[in-house]
């Protein structure tokens, strides 16, 4: 096996916002993501994900006694809180209150500008980034005439630009269509491979979870269950609650199991069950 | 329609004046307002109206667009122009009731009164009509460049610039959105007196205001998250560019100032 690095380590993170009464929004979590790790994140609203992922950014007020969080190796404190930050590009939910730039070009170039790269050296990685994502055509289009895909794959594009270690999407599908669905997440999928990076998916969407290497369960702020996508949807129904969209087949397979049939425990398609239930009734 | 108003002035073209460097643009408005004050003749007026309409045909758009520039303010003009002719005394006097006389004098300052209007009109138009909106945000940065030695914040102003003209198309297609909605919930709009007007609009104002709010905070994160952290340090993916035109349309201006001097009375 090649030698595996935490790329992320978290350790008795403590949370509460500021001003707020009742249980705090994480409560003890500890967390290691492996590098080149895809990690997706599941928790029905309010259960602190996107804490949990503004907490890694340090875009949180946290204390000292908060917990520890490591990224790449470095300890996030006030200090170093911009370094973190380079190591890690997040997607937000929604594709329009993150468009900084009066163009596509403009915004890709936004993050590169924060950190003072020169000019000729911008305009190559603008290009760069822009081509990976396959928006080049667009480069000089407003954020108004673009659908809500392109704009998610214009900020995918400023993230890489930056070079992270680490993209955390935080529901950036939810707000899409199908087809702006799969086009972001192919388009994640061939960064993370050219790249090596490392990927924290934050959501709702069970083929997105289901394409996971791991998926972390969170609940009231509280890590409630991490293993791989098998694993996880032996839940079955229970996943709705966490906040989970459970498709059909999914469900179905929690009703056969509790009907005591042995169902297949990996994540099957609709087809796939199909496939199953027929062979299995040839087989009898 | 309010779109219209706000960013439907701007089009796109390749003609000379479209091609000028928003800075020069915007100084040498702002330069032609100053030196219509030397116009003090019918030569002096003349001038400046033959200069301005080759201005107009450098940029290749239509003589109409700059005719509904004026439009919108001709109450405001005629008024400025009755006072001048009704209350100007000198010369011949035609006609005289009261205060208020009709003389030669009268006359002929209405009607420099009026060109003076209608030439600024037309070359504050020609600047809307020729840059996008954008870059007179970037010229506007760069003019104030210099006002950073009394720790003016030009960066974070002309982002804040940006960022407001990236948001218009945003808000509009959510106001409309938000009328539509409150629309099925019966709520009219531009029915009724302006009392009841006036009203229609509160349900409108506050759900955008919410809204907004969300937004800008969502928006300050995310800025944060890609490293913002304030003007100082940051470099300039758009850049400025002064060509030979823009020093030739300072050229111009120059051989008119001279001109308007050696000119008037
Ligand atoms: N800015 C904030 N101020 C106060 N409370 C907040 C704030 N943001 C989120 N919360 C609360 O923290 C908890 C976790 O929220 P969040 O992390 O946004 O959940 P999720 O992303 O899983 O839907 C919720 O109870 C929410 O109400
Ligand atoms: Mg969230």
């Amino acid at each position: 096996m090649t030698d595996v690095t935490k790329i992320i380590e978290v350790e008795h993170l403590n949370f509460r916002y500021p001003q707020t009464e009742g249980r705090p929004a994480l409560n003890d979590v500890n967390l290691t993501i492996e590098q080149g790790e895809w990690v997706a994140i599941i928790g029905h609203n309010g259960s602190g994900k996107s804490t949990l992922a503004k907490s890694l950014d340090g875009l949180l007020p946290l204390t000292p006694d908060s917990g520890t969080i490591r990224v790449a190796g470095i300890t996030l404190s006030e200090d170093n809180v911009w370094n973190i930050r380079r190591q890690i590009g997040m997607v937000f939910q929604n594709p329009d209150n993150q468009f900084v730039g009066a163009t596509v070009e403009d915004d890709v170039a936004f993050g590169l500008e924060n950190i003072g790269l020169p000019r000729e050296e911008m305009l190559t990685r603008v290009h760069a980034a822009l081509k990976r994502v396959r928006m080049l055509e667009f480069a000089d289009r407003e954020p108004a005439r673009l659908s809500g895909g392109q704009k998610q794959r214009v900020a995918i594009a400023g993230i890489i630009a930056l070079q992270p270690q680490i993209i955390i999407l935080d529901e950036s599908t939810s707000m899409l269509d199908p087809t702006g669905r799969i086009e972001v997440l192919e388009t994640v999928r061939e960064l993370k491979e050219q790249a090596n990076l490392t990927v924290i998916s934050i959501t709702h969407d069970i083929d997105e979870a289901a394409n996971a290497n791991r998926i972390i369960i969170l609940d009231d702020g509280e890590i409630k269950e991490s293993g791989t996508p098998a694993e996880i949807f032996q839940y079955g129904e229970r996943l709705i609650e966490l906040g989970l969209d459970v498709p059909y087949a999914e469900r179905l397979k929690a009703a056969l199991r509790r009907q005591n049939l042995v169902v297949p425990q990996q994540y099957l398609t609709e087809e796939g069950l199909v496939d199953w239930l027929w062979t299995l009734h040839s087989k009898m | 329609m309010m779109n219209k108003l706000l960013l439907g002035r701007f089009i796109p073209g390749h003609s000379l004046v479209h091609r000028l460097d928003p800075r020069s643009k915007l100084l040498l408005s702002f330069y032609y307002i100053g030196i219509i004050f030397l116009a003090n003749n019918w030569q002096t007026y003349l001038v400046l109206f033959l200069f301005t309409i080759l201005a107009v045909r450098l940029s290749e758009i239509k003589m109409s667009f700059f005719i509904r520039g004026v439009r919108p303010l001709i109450w405001l003009i005629l008024f400025t122009v009755l006072l001048q002719v009704f209350f100007t005394r000198g010369g011949t006097t035609y006609w005289s009731w009261g205060p208020i006389v009709l003389s030669q004098f009268g006359i002929v300052n209405g009607i420099y009164i009026f060109m003076r209007f209608v030439l600024i009109i037309f070359m504050s138009t020609l600047l809307t009509l020729t840059t996008p909106p954008l870059s007179l945000a970037d010229a506007i940065e760069a003019i104030l460049k210099p006002l950073r030695v009394v720790h003016f914040p030009v960066y974070e102003v002309a982002l804040m610039l940006s960022i407001a003209l990236r948001f218009v198309p945003t808000l509009m297609d959510e106001t409309e959105k938000i009328m539509n909605a409150q629309r099925a919930r019966g709520v009219d709009f531009g029915e009724g007196n302006l009392f009841q007007q006036m009203r229609a609009v509160v349900p409108l104002l506050i759900p955008l205001f919410v809204s907004s709010f969300n937004r800008a905070e969502d928006l300050a994160t995310a800025m944060e998250a890609r490293g913002y952290q304030g003007g100082e340090g940051r470099s300039k993916y758009r850049v400025l560019v002064w060509h030979a035109i823009d020093s030739w349309s300072v050229v111009g201006f120059a051989i008119l100032t001279v001109i308007l001097i050696w000119l008037r009375a």
